[in-house]
């Protein structure tokens, strides 16, 4: 029997249709179809200035923008050669980390709703709304903060912000246990997890997965540490690697990393120094606005990077961080003008989903459900 | 940085002369652009020889319909155990856009390989199911070619 689950379904958050093939209630065949959203990202970038194409970035993993912001400006301030401040530095540090605890926060909650259990999303989004609510502060956006730009950051954190962030500090080992009282103790969760969804080593990195996926499959992976950027080589954290390469290995390893986050976030608050937040190039940097009063050559810089953008020297690079869902790659190519010639971004989503069918065949329907979860896509990172 | 990446490709030389076309390096990167027909022998040599055993990416790109060759197709290799980044190039004419696929050595290529047909309309020669991907079966033209309008064709792109 063919099955086809979606496009519209409770578990598949967003729009992808999977056709099963079944035999009984068993998976012999998994074929996903996506394309459902295309929104031509990648040629939009062709048609926008560098600067106008971080709001473009956000709307892709629409659950860690902040990560999607860092790949794309950090790919732009590697073809320019820009030395970025050592407090922008931190602070994107920070930032990404708290949106990574916040991206793992809706994968945990969902995950839990698509397999049955309905009160730790609501825990989950609590937490998720705390980390909002400061990016909010920092950013002016929920959803999509566009909080940085190619040679440092939109603007310096609000007053109390660290406040507010130690606040949110205070609360979240508190909200992990309660996570790990409900779930990771919970003998029908292990139940449904264990055993469910394996993918080896070997495969894993066959299929090129990366991210939380492969670390579930016991590969020693995590880019922070292997091929570092924004000074992650100077904060202490762990790789959490998990043997069992099932759904409950994926499960551990984001619950792990969550705690991890914690870790890096306490030392990027204590290192925040007074300092500049943009780097010192008037060409690209927009100016302050005190000194677009006082001074014509800002103001000439300002009406310029506006109206007509900053050319980029030519060249290609290709810029992989490490976000919330594996390898956010950027592939950008130049040809000299204010325009890039092609961006391609490679989204951990897309990679990941294509290993699915060889997850799900030789599993019950229910479990598919499960399987999905623990790979933790999102769409709007897929259909590009 | 790039030393490290320069003995990959002086042990690629080694191997076989004309495997190299040329060696570019740029923003700690090298690029080796590879003759059309060897690209799974190189990836294979790679793979097996030199530990790259991750297809981090592979994207395509047009240059413009004015330029020869027009089409581009970038492999992005990774090691898990390195954990160095090596570029691949494979430059293709308009009238020869196919090249052979690599899906037989990287499963993660099936689904990459697809998108690049989709999008910039470059072909791959024993791809398993070369299919579009991210737009429909009957989609008129190829989305990320530089002469296909923003706003498609008129006056549908969907026929």
């Amino acid at each position: 029997m063919t099955l086809s689950m979606g496009p519209q379904h409770p578990s598949t958050h967003g729009v992808l249709r999977l056709d099963l093939r079944l035999d009984g209630e068993l998976v012999v065949g998994c074929i996903p179809d996506i394309g459902y959203l295309h929104t031509g990202m990648e040629k939009l970038f062709e048609y926008k200035k560098y600067q106008q194409g971080i709001v473009i970035t956000d709307r892709m993993d629409y659950l860690n923008p902040l990560g999607n912001n860092l790949a794309y400006v950090m790919a732009a301030e590697k073809l320019l050669d820009l030395e970025i401040p050592e407090r922008a530095q931190v602070i994107r540090v920070l930032m990404c980390e708290l949106q990574r605890i916040a991206s793992h926060m809706v994968w945990l909650g969902t995950h839990c709703l698509d397999i049955g259990a309905m009160s730790v999303f609501f825990y989950c989004f609590r937490q998720r709304e705390k980390i909002l609510n400061l990016i909010e502060a920092a950013s002016g956006g929920r959803m999509t903060p566009s909080y940085f730009r190619i040679g440092g950051l939109m603007m310096d954190l609000p007053a109390g912000f660290e406040r507010r962030c130690n606040q949110f500090m205070a609360d979240f080992p508190e909200a992990m246990n309660t996570f790990d009282t409900l779930v990771t103790g919970n003998t029908i969760w292990h139940s449904r997890t264990k055993g469910i969804g394996i993918i080896e080593r070997e495969e894993a990195i066959n299929w090129g997965l990366t991210g939380p996926c492969l670390r579930g499959s016991g590969v020693d992976l995590d880019l922070r540490r292997d091929n570092p950027y924004t000074g992650y080589e100077t904060y202490d954290f762990d790789v959490p690697v998990e043997q069992d390469c099932d759904v409950w290995a994926r499960f551990r390893v984001r619950m792990r990393e969550c705690l991890e986050s914690y870790k890096i976030v306490r030392q990027a608050l204590d290192r925040l120094k007074p300092g500049p937040i943009k780097a010192d190039s008037p060409k690209v940097v927009l100016p302050d606005r005190d000194d677009m009063r006082k001074h014509m050559d800002s103001l000439i810089h300002h009406f310029l990077i506006v109206a007509e953008g900053f050319n980029v020297p030519e060249g290609e690079v290709y810029h992989a961080i490490e976000a919330s869902k594996g390898e956010l790659g950027v592939y950008m190519k130049s040809n000299g003008g204010p325009k890039p010639e092609r961006v391609h971004f490679r989204g951990p989503s897309f990679v990941n989903l294509a290993a699915l069918p060889v997850m799900c065949e030789g599993e019950m329907v229910a479990d598919v459900v499960a399987i999905i979860g623990s790979l933790d896509i999102v769409l709007g990172e897929i259909d590009r | 940085m790039t030393e490290k990446l320069h003995a990959y490709v002086e042990k690629l030389k080694e191997k076989n002369e004309t495997w190299v076309n040329t060696v570019t390096e740029g923003h700690g990167e090298v690029t080796v652009t590879v003759p059309r027909g060897s690209i799974v022998d190189v990836c294979l040599f790679l793979k097996e020889g030199q530990g790259f055993d991750m297809l981090a990416d592979l994207c395509g790109a047009d240059r413009g319909p004015e330029e020869d060759p027009r089409f581009e197709v970038n492999y992005h290799l990774f090691s898990t155990t390195h954990h160095s980044r090596l570029r691949l190039k494979v430059l293709l004419s308009e009238d020869e856009a196919s090249v052979a696929t690599v899906s037989g050595l990287w499963k993660t290529a099936n689904w990459h390989e697809r998108e690049t047909y989709d999008l910039v309309g470059v072909k791959f020669e024993g791809h398993p199911d070369l299919r579009r991907i991210l737009l429909p079966s009957d989609f008129d033209g190829h989305a990320l070619r530089k002469d296909y309008p923003l706003r498609g064709y008129e006056p549908y792109s969907l026929n």
